[in-house]
């Protein structure tokens, strides 16, 4: 059982949470993720870490309520346990083993859409930590679903942050704010790590690779046990099929196939929204229903 | 001539086909002691020389004839910490009743039923077989908790060690809690109750741990004070074909489709992870992890094929499971070899094109290698693809432990004598040294590995 020592929603829908896990919170990286297990009946949740603290042995996770089991979660207060909580999963960011003379001579941007803020900024302090300061994009539809913006200003070296509607911040999409930051402020980069929605993605490292960037994205795809095991995970990269989970999550941003993993990702997409009907209804119902008895 | 076996009952394949439910029923103790008088006794029992962990067959067996179903069940604890499992599982015709005497003339004695007989009454009357040699204190660890792991770890804390099992996933057990079907090896009532046998010697277990990355072999010996290492992770990752199609919707590995129904029990509603299951299923391979994937289908409601490159008479699957999956009603396609998956506009499987197969010269194996016939393609109409084709070692702890020597097909080198790898304190045995095999040829591995590990530490701690 794993404890949930703080807990913070982040908009009405995004939430952030400290579990303690010792052993995690001490062998973490960045770029690498957890699975997390509600209950006994629950199922394995792959999340990006967010955050890690070896002192307190706590590891942070980001979520956004997708799903039951995800909903389910959010249901959970501080002091609460979880059954399940594993990892480090995957391998660690690239530049984690690269030098310091190496990652002097590297101009790093870090593009973050919504959630993928999470992901983003342990990578971002991680580097900060070491002396190198990086640029951060952080984009969200509006200004409620831009997360983590405190906590990246300390860190980043700019940030700059944009929503689609304009809301706040510069007026477009990541891309966009990307391209601007290029092509009119004069901005030169040599390495990209984009982290988001998949379509998000997709449309980042097409940009990146006319502006002739290199590029990190880190996938999230279908998994179950995610140690390599069940295969669920498996996208094509270049000519060769990876599994995310042990091969991963980052990749080359300009191999990987887009169009079958975000197809992958809505296999199960009739047996989660029945799953999370059933939830929601179940909580409106939690009295006995109408009274009707149509489902006895 | 002897007369044959006492018949085992079983479940009606026209029901059991619908169900979960356990297929055989196994022997009551009225047929146990008929079948047990079969048992000749040798003086010099054949059978045992073909049981890997070398039970003392004749000797249990004697006690059942008498009876005596308690003691015929602390003969089989000195040798197996997993005999209800073993009962169901091992593939006994190959082994100690494919050496029985009884068998040249008429059937060999059903020692695989006795054992299972013998481990199930001992069970159901809580018999207590915790019994260890006083605690020594010396701290081992194990990687794993299949059958090789749970038989290492059994073993020396039967001989006073303080043992901690490691496992990467939520739930003990391994192949036997995500790979084998409930319908052949009940989780709650059989492996739970083996495994907590184990837990009552001692043996401590960790789950949620991914040794080499939660923590390494190295942080187990130089920082957390373990003396030993067994590694038995197993071969976790599974074999695709490398055909055309084969990541579209619908294509999955036998051991994510056996983890989602096993592990996480997915048939069950009151459990979240979700299984697709279409009208029509096409299992390819042609071993164990085959059945069980085309007899879990069928339960599921598909209609299920089995379609494999050679003839029935070179299926590596146990004759038992080839048996009970033609009854249950698995259609078997042989000399059948998928070249493409058809994919339909929205990426799902719509069917799936497959060419005739003739059997040719023998290979390397010894089997006869298929050979393609010339304009035979054709397609299968088939919405559900499982691909069953073996499982290789996951490289991760080969990769975290320094000085750890692996072969080329990612295999954890030893010595055969010992089992110990090329890392001093370190032992490995099961699946991650063999490839993937079967479950008591692992337990037989975390045996041997007990015994060596045992010596190395006594003349360690007698310096």
């Amino acid at each position: 059982m794993f404890k949930i020592v703080s807990k913070r929603k982040l908009t009405d829908n995004i939430f952030l949470m400290d579990i303690k896990a010792e052993r995690v919170a001490k062998s973490v990286k960045p770029g690498q993720f957890v699975i997390v297990k509600n209950t006994e009946h629950g199922e394995r949740i792959p999340l990006t870490v967010a955050d890690y603290d070896a002192l307190n042995g706590t590891v942070t996770i980001v979520f956004q309520t997708v799903g039951k089991s995800t909903m389910e979660l959010a249901l959970y207060e501080e002091n609460d346990y979880i059954c399940d909580f594993v990892g480090p999963l995957g391998q660690s960011s690239e530049f984690v083993y690269e030098s310091k003379e190496e990652l002097d001579n590297k101009k790093f941007i870090f593009i973050a859409g919504g959630v993928g803020a999470a992901p983003v900024y342990p990578q971002v302090k991680w580097l900060n930590e070491k002396g190198i300061s990086v640029d951060v994009i952080i984009g969200g539809r509006n200004k409620e679903l831009v997360i983590l913006e405190e906590e990246m200003r300390k860190v980043a070296g700019n940030l700059y942050v944009c929503t689609d509607d304009g809301s706040y911040g510069f007026n477009g999409r990541v891309t966009d704010c990307l391209k601007d930051l290029v092509e009119n402020k004069g901005k030169k980069y040599n390495h990209a790590v984009a982290i988001g929605p998949m379509i998000m993605m997709k449309f980042t490292a097409a940009l990146t690779k006319e502006l002739n960037i290199p590029t990190t994205v880190s996938l999230n795809p279908i998994m179950v046990d995610g140690t390599g095991m069940c295969g669920a995970c498996r996208v094509t990269v270049g000519d060769e099929v990876k599994f995310a989970c042990v091969d991963g999550p980052e990749f080359d941003g300009h191999l990987v196939n887009y169009d079958e993993a975000m197809r992958r990702q809505s296999m199960y997409k009739t047996e989660e929204g029945r799953a999370k009907l059933k939830f929601e209804e179940g909580n409106t119902h939690k009295h006995g229903g109408c009274g009707c008895g149509g489902d006895k | 001539m002897a007369k044959g076996r006492v018949l085992v009952r079983e479940q009606d394949p026209s029901q059991r086909a619908k169900n979960f439910k356990e297929v055989c029923l196994g022997y009551n103790e009225a047929e146990a002691v008929e079948e047990a008088q079969r048992c000749l006794n040798c003086k010099n029992p054949r059978c045992v020389t073909g049981c890997p962990v070398s039970i003392d067959i004749p000797g249990f067996i004697s006690e059942i004839k008498e009876g005596n179903f308690k003691n015929a069940a602390e003969v089989i604890s000195k040798y197996s910490s997993l005999p209800a499992v073993c009962g169901r599982v091992c593939p006994q015709e190959s082994q100690c009743e494919g050496k029985c005497v009884v068998g040249i003339k008429s059937e060999p004695v059903s020692i695989g039923k006795l054992e299972r007989f013998t481990a199930d009454w001992s069970r159901k009357n809580n018999i207590d077989l915790s019994k260890t040699e006083p605690k020594n204190n010396i701290k081992v660890a194990v990687i794993g908790s299949g059958p090789a792991g749970l038989t290492c770890a059994g073993d020396l804390a039967k001989k006073g060690y303080s043992v901690t099992i490691f496992e990467a996933l939520h739930k003990a057990g391994g192949v036997l809690e995500y790979g084998i079907p409930e319908f052949r090896l009940p989780k709650e009532e059989v492996v739970k109750y083996e495994i907590d046998n184990i837990k009552n010697l001692g043996v401590k277990i960790e789950t949620n741990i991914v040794i080499g990355r939660t923590v390494t072999i190295d942080q187990l010996l130089d920082e957390e004070g373990f003396e030993a290492v067994f590694i038995g992770s197993g071969a976790g990752l599974p074999k695709f074909m490398g055909i055309p199609g084969e990541n579209a919707n619908g294509v999955f590995s036998a051991n994510e489709f056996l983890t989602r129904v096993n592990l996480m029990k997915a048939y069950d509603e009151d459990y979240d992870t979700p299984v697709i299951i279409g009208k029509k299923v096409a299992v390819i391979g042609g071993g164990n992890v085959a059945m069980d994937a085309a007899r879990t289908a069928l339960r599921l409601g598909a209609e299920s094929h089995i379609v494999y490159r050679r003839s029935t008479n070179e299926l590596p699957a146990r004759i038992e499971e080839v048996h009970h999956a033609k009854e249950e009603g698995v259609i078997f396609d042989t000399l059948t070899n998928p070249v493409e998956i058809i994919v339909d506009e929205n990426g799902c499987v719509k069917g799936m094109k497959c060419v005739k197969m003739e059997l040719g010269e023998p290979d390397e194996s010894g089997r006869r290698s298929p050979v393609k016939i010339l304009g035979s393609e054709f397609v299968m109409d088939v919405d559900t693809v499982i691909m069953s084709l073996g499982t290789s070692p996951n490289p991760l702890i080969s990769s975290t432990t320094k000085g750890l020597d692996i072969n080329k097909r990612k295999c954890i080198v030893i010595n055969e004598d010992t089992g110990k790898t090329s890392r001093d304190a370190v032992y490995a045995g099961g699946d991650a040294v063999t490839g993937a095999a079967t479950v008591i040829l692992a337990m037989g591995a975390g045996k041997k590995a007990a015994m060596s590990i045992d010596e190395f530490l006594k003349e360690k701690h007698s310096k």
